[in-house]
């Protein structure tokens, strides 16, 4: 059970319990806003039986409850808000994070510095000049997916992921950079670690970042020591 | 109350599970088997949100600290209460100072008790479930823990069956599924290979998911894949080719190409398999899907 337009958009049944519509698989700024745009719009339609709307870099998939949920009428509402042009702006915020760069925070900064063929100060510099946008956040509890990485730093992610990274570190996979907020196994490349709280189940939303903030990253005094 | 005096291999507070807040990046988690989790509460007139305990494979051993209402459902495990034999499935009164314990595990890899009035752990962003991999919500429950019990919408026990309207699997089972988009990755040759083949839950399976080995399922595309919302009951493909099916404590997002999802009725079938125990995928309709889950609905309205 698919529909799709010329204008490059796909619905389709994930499971029967939910439904997702993707905007083709691109990691792009306007698609992002599109997905956001989306995602808010149907949470405030509030359809019987949705249970979780979850957006990802080009797609929103909406968790239902089979038994509750209107999917013909579901369907219809994404083809309708896919079709209607951009006209939100959903909320945003920019968030300021001290990195604290290379030594035993960044075990990976002299890697990630011979990758791009550049001294360790030069990545620090490639990692902070952007601003960078929050694509999603998941895989863990507030880890937010930014991007795009200054492709000369944008190297691939571990052949043998961590088992253990430590939370608050900093990393690259490809054109993506992200905060570990708790400690987990990971295979990114790890440059830093940051003393910010991304998650923090206590705190109201728990999550620092949503999807559609801003961060910048900002070296603290003392980096690469 | 109750008081843990022996805790078993994995015991956990689990309710409905955590909706709601994936978009950032919490987990749901919740019962393995929703249906036998549900049930239990049904039987005791708990309200289906109220928590249970969720036993795996080596059951625990509980001291009930004030007369209570309970019953155990789920897998096949003998059941004493204190020197008396009581099967699963049955509601039970223990006055207080009374000691259940699980025994030998005949059927299936998880029960669930639930005791009237719920468990009565504190809510961690709207749900008791325990998520083990992130801490939401509590952890494995350890020998001397005292857990509350009884503040839950409670009434009079309502279900007149006694057991689980599926079959509880013994040794393994056939596992309904719906094709996903992705297996434009993998072409009709593999898809027929994963239909046809026989796998078997691996060791290292868990509550996040069950690593399944048997035949390897190649990709024929390998375009990138974008991470996107990864539903329970999802079979995603790992480089390795060896498939891996998604459970209650899965991420919320994940990057592997997926071919198929085991519908709703059915993971909780899944969710009463152990490591060892084999598992085939049997492809069916959407409409079969839902007609399988109303069927379920239908049966425990009669049983009430």
């Amino acid at each position: 059970m698919t529909s799709c337009r010329q204008s490059g958009w796909r619905i389709s049944m994930v499971g029967d319990s939910a439904i997702r519509i993707d905007f083709g698989a691109l990691i792009d700024p306007q698609v992002s806003v599109r997905v956001l745009a989306l995602a808010a719009a149907v949470r405030e339609t509030g359809p019987d039986g949705v249970r979780d709307i979850v957006p990802s870099y080009s797609a929103a998939t909406i968790y239902i409850d089979p038994l509750l949920a209107d999917v013909d009428g579901l369907w219809k509402l994404l083809e309708r808000l896919a079709a209607e042009p951009v006209s939100r702006q959903t909320s945003s915020r920019d968030v300021l994070v001290p990195v604290h760069y290379g030594g035993s925070d960044g075990p990976d900064l002299e890697a990630v510095a011979s990758f791009a063929n550049c001294s360790v100060d030069q990545v620090i510099h490639l990692h902070t000049a952007p601003r960078y946008r929050v694509y999603m956040v998941g895989f863990l509890p507030g880890f937010p997916y930014l991007g795009p990485v200054d492709s000369r730093i944008a190297i691939p992610r571990l052949a043998n992921p961590r088992l253990a990274v430590p939370a608050g570190s900093v990393g690259i996979a490809g054109v993506q950079t992200g905060i570990y907020p708790t400690v987990a196994p990971g295979g990114w490349c790890l440059i830093g670690r940051t003393s910010v709280k991304a998650f923090d189940q206590d705190r109201d939303p728990p999550s620092l970042f949503r999807p559609g903030d801003f961060v910048r990253f900002e070296a603290v005094a003392g980096s690469t020591r | 109350m109750i008081r843990v005096v022996d805790a078993g291999l994995l015991t956990t507070v689990q309710d409905c599970g955590r909706w709601g807040s994936q978009d950032l990046g919490v987990p749901v988690s919740g019962p393995m088997d929703l249906i036998s989790h549900r049930v239990a509460n049904m039987l005791v007139g708990n309200d289906s949100a109220c928590a249970t305990l969720e036993v795996t494979l080596v059951g625990p051993e509980i001291e009930f600290l004030a007369d209570t209402m309970f019953v155990v459902v789920g897998g096949e495990f003998e059941l004493w209460l204190g020197e008396d034999r009581i099967p699963v499935g049955s509601v039970q009164f223990a006055h207080h100072g009374r000691r259940l314990r699980f025994g030998h595990r005949t059927a299936g890899a998880r029960a669930y008790l639930a005791i009237a009035g719920g468990i009565d752990v504190p809510f961690t962003l709207g749900s008791r479930s325990t998520d083990l991999a992130s801490g939401l919500g509590g952890r494995l429950l350890r020998a001397g823990d005292k857990l509350n019990t009884g503040s839950g919408e409670s009434g009079t026990p309502v279900l007149r069956g006694n057991g689980i309207p599926f079959d509880l699997p013994r040794g393994g089972a056939t596992l309904r599924c719906l094709v996903e988009q992705d297996v434009l990755r993998f072409d009709d040759e593999v898809v027929g290979v994963f239909a046809d083949a026989t796998y078997t839950v691996g060791p290292d399976s868990n509550r996040m998911g069950y690593r399944l080995i048997g035949p390897k399922l190649e990709q024929v595309n390998s375009q990138q894949v974008l991470s996107n919302a990864t539903p329970m009951g999802t079979v995603q493909v790992p480089p390795s080719g060896q498939p891996i099916l998604l459970m209650a404590d899965r991420q919320t997002i994940g990057g592997y190409p997926r071919i198929a999802s085991v519908i709703s009725v059915d993971q909780s079938v899944a969710g009463q398999l152990a490591p060892g125990d084999w598992i085939r995928f049997e492809f069916c309709s959407r409409s079969e899907a839902v007609e399988a889950l109303i069927a379920v609905e239908q049966t425990l309205l009669q049983w009430m």
